[in-house]
């Protein structure tokens, strides 16, 4: 694959010809930077409906959250690995087929091995395709990068994505159902006092505002994302 | 090489599809057999719900032998086909487009605590694609025992309430005939003026607000399907001894 180079596209990130270590400082900057100073849903906004979509409980939460750490990570090395050889014109389309290709794998193990899984997020699979983020880092990291910096940046962006995800689940579940991963953790005595579920946190407005909640809290304790005008 | 010509171009597509088609077809027919399994004991935990049993997957198919007494796959006329598996051999997919004469029509009949159950397997359409259920009938073969509804791509939120229990719940104790013993099945209705259903002899049940396409899907499908079933359910247990 290490053909001359004739790629006119900018280079994004400058790879330096002598071997640097595996977790870099800056590789670890493609881990850690989308969990928090560039997330893909609280900063950059992408990713949004799935977000509504599945957060009502943990469990889907998760799996979706491993399916598109698994589909983002494949898609991104398979991408960097033919980024020599995709011709510039389909470039989309081979994105596109890569990451459509990635996710019906997923979808087959998923129906193979958590088949109840697999129905709960039934069409939310199929919509990783759409996910901004999957075609997003595709196209702006994967197509310029090494393989093992896009491997690192397609973990790093679905972590990013999947911690959100997580997070806004485990507060829909415990306030809308009373229950964490299936499992009650408000005691029923609690209930006998007159506590009563929130059916609002199990619609998807409540994932909004939930959302814009943690936005909130994160832009407070990092300065440097509040936007300067 | 020149990446940017056409053959180029054209040669990658190719090949890309061929690969990619290649791998999701491995894929696909080595994880086949797992899929249809899940598949096969989805069913019998779906109709053993329809009775009240609630089991996960695994624990379905020895309840399912155990409390499933006859499958029976009968003609128009309510006369058993004995050479016809109901479970396995009926794709009520591709039954339902045959006309009525060469149909065959599965019945579970299942026996709780000494109590008989008929157990109808349903399919219709919804909006925008198949919907299916399991409708389970009481030894009077009028009042509804339980039933449970899944389907293919009703919209999320909307259509594909259908599946959630407080819908399905709707249905138990409702009556598929009426007093003079007509079918009348059981209708989705938006105008019963009766949201917790605590009328059980109205035939209705209450509609689901923006589902109204999938609702009607659901009424048609349960009166389509048991007018097939009606020499059946009226037979008299006399003849119904001839028929087990």
């Amino acid at each position: 694959m290490s053909k001359p180079k004739s790629n006119k596209k900018p280079a994004i990130f400058f790879v330096t010809k002598e071997r640097e270590p595996l977790f870099s400082k800056k590789n670890r900057g493609l881990l850690k930077d989308p969990l928090d100073d560039n997330n893909p849903i609280t900063v950059q906004v992408l990713g949004i409906c799935s977000a509504l979509a599945i957060t009502v409980q943990l469990k889907p939460a998760v799996v979706m959250t491993l399916s598109v750490i698994a589909v983002m990570a494949a898609s991104n090395v398979i991408v960097s690995l033919l980024r020599n050889a995709i011709p510039n014109r389909i470039r989309i389309i081979v994105q596109l087929v890569v990451v459509a290709s990635m996710v019906i794998l997923v979808d087959q193990v998923l129906r193979a091995y958590a088949y109840d899984v697999s129905k709960q997020l039934s069409i939310f699979i199929g919509l990783i395709i759409t996910n901004c983020i999957v075609m997003g880092r595709l196209e702006a990291f994967a197509l310029g990068n090494g393989v093992w910096k896009s491997f690192l940046d397609g973990v790093g962006n679905a972590a990013g994505y999947g911690f959100m995800l997580i997070l806004v689940a485990f507060f829909r579940e415990l306030f809308g159902s009373g229950k964490l991963y299936g499992f009650q953790v408000i005691p029923d005595s609690i209930y006998e006092m007159g506590y009563e579920n929130n059916g609002l946190m199990l619609l998807s407005p409540m994932a909004l505002i939930t959302l814009g909640i943690i936005i909130w809290v994160q832009r407070a304790r990092n300065r440097k994302l509040i936007e300067k005008n | 090489m020149n990446r940017d010509s056409n053959s180029y171009t054209f040669g990658f597509a190719a090949a890309m599809v061929l690969v990619v088609a290649s791998v999701l077809a491995f894929t696909a027919s080595s994880l086949k057999d797992l899929q249809s399994e899940n598949v096969r004991k989805e069913k019998m935990q779906n109709i053993l719900s329809t009775i009240g049993i609630e089991t996960d997957r695994e624990g379905a198919e020895k309840l399912f032998n155990n409390y499933v007494t006859a499958q029976l796959a009968l003609r128009n006329d309510g006369t058993v086909d004995e050479t016809v598996d109901a479970f396995s051999d009926i794709k009520l997919a591709i039954e339902v487009k045959k006309d009525a004469e060469t149909q065959r029509f599965p019945l579970y009949v299942a026996s709780v605590d000494e109590a008989t159950y008929y157990i109808v397997p349903l399919r219709g359409s919804g909006l925008w694609d198949a919907i299916w259920g399991y409708i389970a009938l009481d030894e009077d073969r009028n009042t509804i025992k339980g039933a449970v509804f899944d389907h293919k791509g009703e919209t999320a939120g909307l259509g594909a309430e259908i599946t959630q229990q407080w819908f399905m719940d709707r249905f138990v104790g409702e009556k598929i005939f009426d007093t003079s013993g007509d079918l009348v099945g059981i209708s989705v209705s938006k105008t019963n003026n009766d949201p917790n259903d605590t009328d059980k002899d109205d035939h209705e049940v209450d509609a689901i607000s923006g589902a109204t396409i999938t609702g009607d899907g659901v009424s048609d499908m349960i009166i389509e399907r048991l007018q097939h079933y009606l020499p059946y359910l009226k037979a008299t247990p006399a003849d119904l001894a001839y028929n087990n």
